[in-house]
Formats: C-alpha cells, sequence, structure tokens
C-alpha cells in the first residue's frame, strides 16, 4: 500500500487475533473500508489495486489476443495440506488462462463472506492468495467483498476473473485434437483431490499427499515455446480429474483416446488412500497438473521441455488420440485388459463393499 | 502398496489367462457367476473379459447390496429423513439411489432433510451423542460382511445409553439370495438358468464361513470357489471353476484362505445371532419377494429398531415393467438385451436394480464395457408380449 491512499485515513486496526466478521463489514461503511485496507489491499498491494479506485485501468500489450476467465471457490475445508482457498484461487484461475498458451497478466477477486467467520483466517487467506499471485507475478487487481448472514455462505467463497494474451501463431482449442496426436500429462495425478479428503472432518487418515496446487503459466510458457503450432490443445484436470478431461476433449474434437493405465502417474500413497476409499484416481481432482494434446512429431520434444520444468518432471506420455466416432476413452489396464474411462456419474462416492 | 500389487500383476495374469485358454474345453462353452458385485467391479474394472477365452463368460449376480435394495425401502428411508426431528446417518453409495417418484435421498436432502454420509456404522453413534435433541437413523444395508459393524453401533449406543439412535435394518442373506436364483422356474420361452457354478462372495465368507455354500456344491450340483476381490483371485477362482467342470466334480473350494476359513469369524456370528432374527420375508429389487432372506432387530432390541419407533410400514413400489433385471441377474440375458440399456436406463437415471450402483451387471457393462461389439446374448429370447 502506498502512503497517498485515500483509505488509510480511516484506519482502525483490526483484532486479527479474536475478531470476527460482522455484517459491519459488508455495509460499505467504515468497516468496511477497514478491512479492505488491512486484509485485502495489503495482502495483494500493487500499483492498480492501490489507486482504490471500483475497477482497475490495464495497459495490453498490442497486437495479441485477449483470454478471460472466471471461477469460483467453495472449497471445503478452506485449509488444507498443501495449500487454502486463497493460493487456489489464485492457480486455478491462472491456469485456466493458461490452458490457452497464454500469458496471465491479472486477476480480479470477489470475496463472499459469512458472518462469524475469524478474521485471522480472513487476513490469512488474503495473505496467501497475495502470496501466490506475487509468486506469480499476477496481481490482482481489483476485488470486491460482500457479507452475508450466518449460515448462508460455507466461511467464504472466493470468485476470482483473469485475463491474459495468446502470443501470436498459437491457437489452442479443445476441438483441435486428431488421430494420431499423442496425449501427455504433466505428472502425478489425485492428490488435490486426496490432500482434501483426508483433511475433511469426518474422514481424517494420515497421509503425507500434499495438494499439487500450483500455477501452470511458466510451464506452458517453456511448452509454448518448445512446441509452438504443434500443441493442439491443454487442459487442466481439475473437478472429474482426468477422466473428465479426457471425455471433455473426445467430445469436443470428435474423437476417441486410447491410455495406458500403467503409463498414468499416480502416487503410492494416493492409490493406497484411493483403495481404502473406493475411488478411482482418474476421477479424483488435481488443482497443478495438465493434459497436453500435441501431434506425434513433437512429443518427445515437448516431453523433454517439460520435465526440465519443476512442475512438469514427472511429465509421461499417457495414450493417443484415435478416430472413434462413439468418442470413448478406452484403457489398456495395467492388468492387461481393456475398459472404457467414462464420465463420472454424479459424484465419486465410496461404496459399502 | 503391499498385499495389493501383488494381486495385480500383469504378468502373473497372463500365464494365468494362458492357463484358462489351455484348460477350458474347445468344444464346449462355460458360464459362472461372480454372485458379488465387488468381483463384477474387478472384472470390468481391470477387463478381465479380454483375458478370458471367448467360451468362458461370467454372468454378473445380484450380489451388490444396493441394487438388491427395493424402491418402497429407499422411499421408507426418505420419509424418515423428511421428519423434522430425524437426522438419517447412510453410507455414500445409498444417495444416488433412485427412489419412487423419481426421489433419492440426495434429493431429499437438498429438500431440506437432514441426512449424514457415514463411512462407518459408528460414525452414527458419534452422531447421535452429540446430538441428543435430534433422532438419529442409521440406514443399516448390507449381506452378512456388513452386519457385524451394525451390531456393534447398537451395542455401543446400548453401552452409552443413547435413547437417539436406532437402526432401519436393510441386511440381506447371500446364500439365500444363490438359492433363490437356482431355484427360480425359467419362464415360458426363456432358456434354463445357465449358471454352472458360482465365485463365491470373499467378505461375506470371511464372517459366515465355507459351510453355507455346501449345499450348492452337494444338493444342486454347482461348484463354488470362494475369491477374493483382486483381479488375479478372481481369474485364479475362474481356473478353478473350470477345473471342477472339466473333472465333473462339484466342490466348495477357497481361493481366499488368505482371509477365509472354514468355520468363518465366529465371534461376529454370535454377536448377529444375539442381535437379528429372520424376516418371514423380504423383497429384493429385481429378484422379487424371498422368504427367509433378510434380517431385523429382535424384539429384546425394539427400542433401537427404527421401524418399530417411527411404525414403518414400507409401501412396495414397482420396477419398470420393461426392465429385464430379473432375467439378466440369472444369465439369461445381458445388459445390452434390456430395450432400456443405454436409453432410458443408464447410470444417471437407473431404472432397474442392475444399473442402480456401480457394482451392477449394467452399470458395469455402461461404466467399462460398452466399448466391446459382442455385448448381445447371440440368442437373446424376442420379448414376449404381456
Amino acid at each position: 500500500m502506498t502512503a497517498q491512499s485515500p483509505i488509510k485515513a480511516f484506519r482502525r486496526k483490526l483484532d486479527l487475533r479474536n475478531g470476527r466478521v460482522d455484517m459491519s463489514h459488508g455495509s460499505g461503511g467504515r468497516a468496511s473500508a477497514d478491512l479492505v485496507a488491512q486484509i485485502f489491499r495489503d495482502a495483494f498491494a500493487n500499483e492498480w489495486l492501490d489507486q482504490g479506485n471500483d475497477q482497475a485501468s490495464l495497459p495490453l500489450p498490442a497486437g495479441q489476443r485477449l483470454v478471460m476467465t472466471t471461477d469460483g471457490y467453495v472449497v471445503s475445508p478452506l485449509f488444507f495440506p498443501g495449500g487454502d482457498i486463497g493460493s487456489l484461487a489464485v492457480h486455478g484461475t491462472i491456469n485456466d488462462i493458461a490452458m490457452a498458451g497464454a500469458r496471465p497478466l491479472y486477476l480480479s477477486a470477489s470475496f463472499i463472506v459469512e458472518e462469524g467467520f475469524p478474521l485471522g483466517d480472513l487476513d490469512r487467506i488474503a495473505g496467501s492468495m497475495g502470496a501466490a499471485s506475487r509468486a506469480a507475478g499476477v496481481p490482482v487487481v481489483t476485488g470486491d467483498t460482500k457479507v452475508v448472514e450466518r449460515g448462508k455462505a460455507d466461511g467464504v467463497f472466493i470468485s476470482t476473473a483473469g485475463v491474459g494474451v495468446v502470443p501470436e501463431g498459437i491457437t489452442l482449442s479443445g476441438d483441435r485434437a486428431r488421430p494420431g496426436d499423442a496425449v501427455i500429462l504433466s505428472g502425478y495425478i489425485g492428490d488435490h483431490g486426496v490432500a482434501i479428503m483426508s483433511s475433511r472432518e469426518n474422514l481424517e487418515f494420515e497421509t503425507a499427499v500434499l495438494s499439487d496446487s500450483a500455477a501452470l503459466h511458466g510451464l506452458v510458457a517453456a511448452m509454448v515455446a518448445a512446441a509452438g503450432p504443434s500443441l493442439r490443445t491443454m487442459r487442466d484436470p481439475t473437478r472429474g480429474g482426468l477422466a473428465a478431461t479426457l471425455n471433455e476433449l473426445a467430445h469436443q474434437s470428435g474423437v476417441g483416446f486410447r491410455i495406458d493405465e500403467e503409463a498414468v502417474p499416480v502416487r503410492a500413497e494416493v492409490a493406497a488412500a484411493c483403495e481404502l476409499l473406493g475411488l478411482d484416481p482418474l476421477y479424483v481432482a488435481n488443482e497443478g497438473k495438465l493434459v497436453a494434446v500435441v501431434a506425434p512429431e513433437a512429443a518427445e520434444r515437448l516431453l523433454a521441455v517439460m520435465r526440465a520444468h519443476p512442475l512438469g518432471r514427472d511429465a509421461a506420455l499417457i495414450g493417443t488420440v484415435v478416430a472413434d466416432e462413439r468418442q470413448f476413452v478406452q484403457m489398456t489396464t495395467s492388468f492387461g485388459g481393456g475398459r472404457i474411462v467414462d464420465w463420472l456419474s454424479g459424484e465419486q462416492l465410496p461404496r459399502i463393499c | 502398496m503391499k498385499y495389493v500389487d501383488e494381486y495385480r500383476d500383469g504378468a502373473l495374469a497372463k500365464s494365468l489367462s494362458a492357463a484358462i485358454a489351455a484348460e477350458a474345453r474347445p468344444d464346449r462353452t462355460y458360464a459362472f457367476m461372480e454372485f458379488c458385485g465387488g468381483h463384477t467391479h474387478a472384472i470390468s474394472r481391470y477387463g478381465i473379459e479380454d483375458l478370458l477365452p471367448a467360451n468362458v463368460r461370467m454372468i454378473h449376480g445380484p450380489g451388490c447390496p444396493v441394487c438388491v435394495l427395493p424402491i418402497g425401502r429407499i422411499d421408507d428411508a426418505i420419509r424418515l429423513a423428511m421428519r423434522p426431528e430425524v437426522t438419517l446417518c447412510t453410507y455414500g453409495d445409498l444417495m444416488r439411489v433412485p427412489a419412487s417418484r423419481n426421489g433419492s435421498l440426495l434429493k431429499a436432502k437438498a429438500a431440506g432433510a437432514d441426512i449424514r454420509m457415514v463411512y462407518s456404522s459408528l460414525d452414527a453413534v458419534r452422531i447421535a451423542e452429540a446430538n441428543p435433541d435430534r433422532q438419529v437413523v442409521f440406514f443399516a444395508i448390507g449381506f452378512e460382511t456388513t452386519t457385524p459393524p451394525t451390531a456393534i453401533a447398537l451395542k455401543a449406543a446400548e453401552a452409552k445409553g443413547l435413547a437417539n439412535f436406532t437402526i432401519f435394518c436393510n441386511h440381506v442373506l447371500t446364500p439365500v439370495a444363490m438359492r433363490a436364483i437356482l431355484e427360480t422356474p425359467a419362464a415360458a420361452g426363456e432358456p434354463p438358468i445357465a449358471v454352472e457354478g458360482f465365485v463365491g462372495p470373499a467378505h461375506v465368507s470371511t464372517i459366515i464361513g465355507t459351510e453355507p455354500y455346501r449345499i450348492f456344491a452337494e444338493h444342486y450340483g454347482k461348484p463354488v470357489v470362494i475369491a477374493g476381490f483382486e483381479p488375479l483371485d478372481v481369474m485364479q477362482a475362474i481356473l478353478m471353476l473350470i477345473r471342477q467342470v472339466n473333472e465333473g466334480r462339484s466342490a466348495v473350494e477357497n481361493q481366499y484362505i488368505r482371509a477365509v476359513t472354514t468355520p468363518g469369524n465366529l465371534a461376529a456370528q454370535r454377536l448377529t445371532e444375539d442381535i437379528f432374527e429372520l424376516r418371514d420375508a423380504f423383497e429384493w429389487r429385481g429378484l422379487g419377494i424371498m422368504p427367509k432372506s433378510a434380517l431385523k432387530l429382535r424384539d429384546a432390541y425394539a427400542a433401537f429398531d427404527a421401524e418399530v419407533r417411527f411404525a414403518v410400514e414400507t409401501q412396495p413400489a414397482a420396477d419398470n415393467p420393461a426392465c429385464e433385471c430379473g432375467a439378466i441377474l440369472r444369465g439369461w440375458k445381458k445388459p445390452a438385451d434390456c430395450r432400456l440399456f443405454g436409453t432410458t436406463c443408464t447410470p444417471e437415471t437407473p431404472m432397474g436394480a442392475c444399473m442402480v450402483s456401480s457394482e451392477g451387471a449394467c452399470a458395469a457393462h455402461w461404466t467399462y464395457g460398452r466399448f466391446r461389439a459382442h455385448e448381445k446374448t447371440a440368442t437373446a429370447p424376442v420379448r414376449r408380449a404381456s
């Protein structure tokens, strides 16, 4: 925050240790201004936000295409091994932009906070969000805060929007997968979903697995530089996991996928947790992984570049795109048989036996 | 994973596949039923069908307690959950099971019912203890495997003196259903039961042991091989069944010796016996009403019986008449033979028992195996006008 900030003049120190969000924090009055100044502006501080306007006026690089995305975060619990809702909101939105092959530039953040929520927790979430955006080099340039009555939200909900620019010559889209293309996964799947489950109130189990929550735009920039137009499409397999992502791409492109279960990286701890809960890692959420479809001749080059990046160290070629008007994602199992990897029906629920 | 990966070894699967191909006589066919949904899941999930010769056919049995729970009982549970004083605790896979009038527990929860998903029967007891002003009902379901945990929950509630904990009991019995499958006469125009032997339940047998299956081998002449749920277990059981058939034998054999003993778990059996007794009759979804096929709480434990406390009176609710579950569960037809399969009946909109949970025959075929072209029974009888 700059010393010239007009809001700073109204500053009363928030009791971050014991204080709780109350309805006055959403009233638009002095309490709101205090909350914004001491939690969000401190956490996100940058030249655009510090202007204190209701919007940010932003310069854009000339001649490049703009991409925009928006996303909502309602994760429970808010704090989990390897991250929290704040860093997750930054990473998730950056990744949605990056999957277009774009360079993310700016984020916005809207907070819906439940009356009674501890100020200290809100400060921690905002701090984590600010740290994540600084580490990624993508500032939160504008935002909003609303307080709703107790019971009308689950602690904190965060909505974010993001904009970025796509380099000339790059067009990534889910409808561009073609038979013969290679399918590459950037690393181990299921870490985020298992980390979240391990910390749920009614399901606490001991695991060393941390969420893979990470901003992937650096990895993507290296991939775009290496493979350029050979890159057909990229997507981050978040909710619904790898299975949902491959089915979405099959549907968009009107093709089938054939993947090899042996080639899909799954940590032993994740496999064990899924085994215990009767879940399939292919359907478990990720927050720091991507699937790339690439022309076959560029696959090895792309794989090498990914493996040289810390977030793609465990990248693997997991299968190929095939012609299939039924748009099936088929998998050769580690056991040697074949199966479909279908869309998930509803939520993935643990089985009785 | 220790004790898991060993049973999913692709190289061993190949050699077992070769052994099955070598021992299955080319001049005949083999049809075995895996009773348990867990086996069905393993067969589908690992693509075991691709590792069997074409003349060895697996028939997916009714062994998923979620699949065979009749609609009327889900309706009961929803009515219980909608009572303002009730918190209903249920295992997760019951949440989506369709009830009458397009209802489900998931929809009842969205409509305001207090329904909690639990991972253990004791979680329900803990919820009752923490909420003394609520009537906590545990939706108990399952075969012989999950009955002892329900009994333990009841004993825990009794020890804590909880007056707000009851059990809505839907426990059913495996051997009775196996017998019903063998004894149901073929309808006119339909071929006799195709099942020549059973892959016997794994977890159920850890509780009840191997003796209850003797009747199938000795009286009905159907070999039984009790097997674990890992894919190599299932393949080994299939090989053992083929050997028995080839040798003209029918015996109960135990492939799952790492967990199943001849007498089973006697302490669990005593606990179950103490708390539960046979119902005169119970409806199984897809199979109809079967005498002595389910359990209820003994009168001595009526204070813990939700059916007593809330005067539950189950109203029968019919499946879709076009549903072929009965014929599929008995091995007469394959899922794709049913005209509802993949049209009105899908995992998102299940019509019948076989599509209800992921372990049902139709759901497994839809989810994992529908890429295979040879999915219809070559001689599927034409459905008769009724």
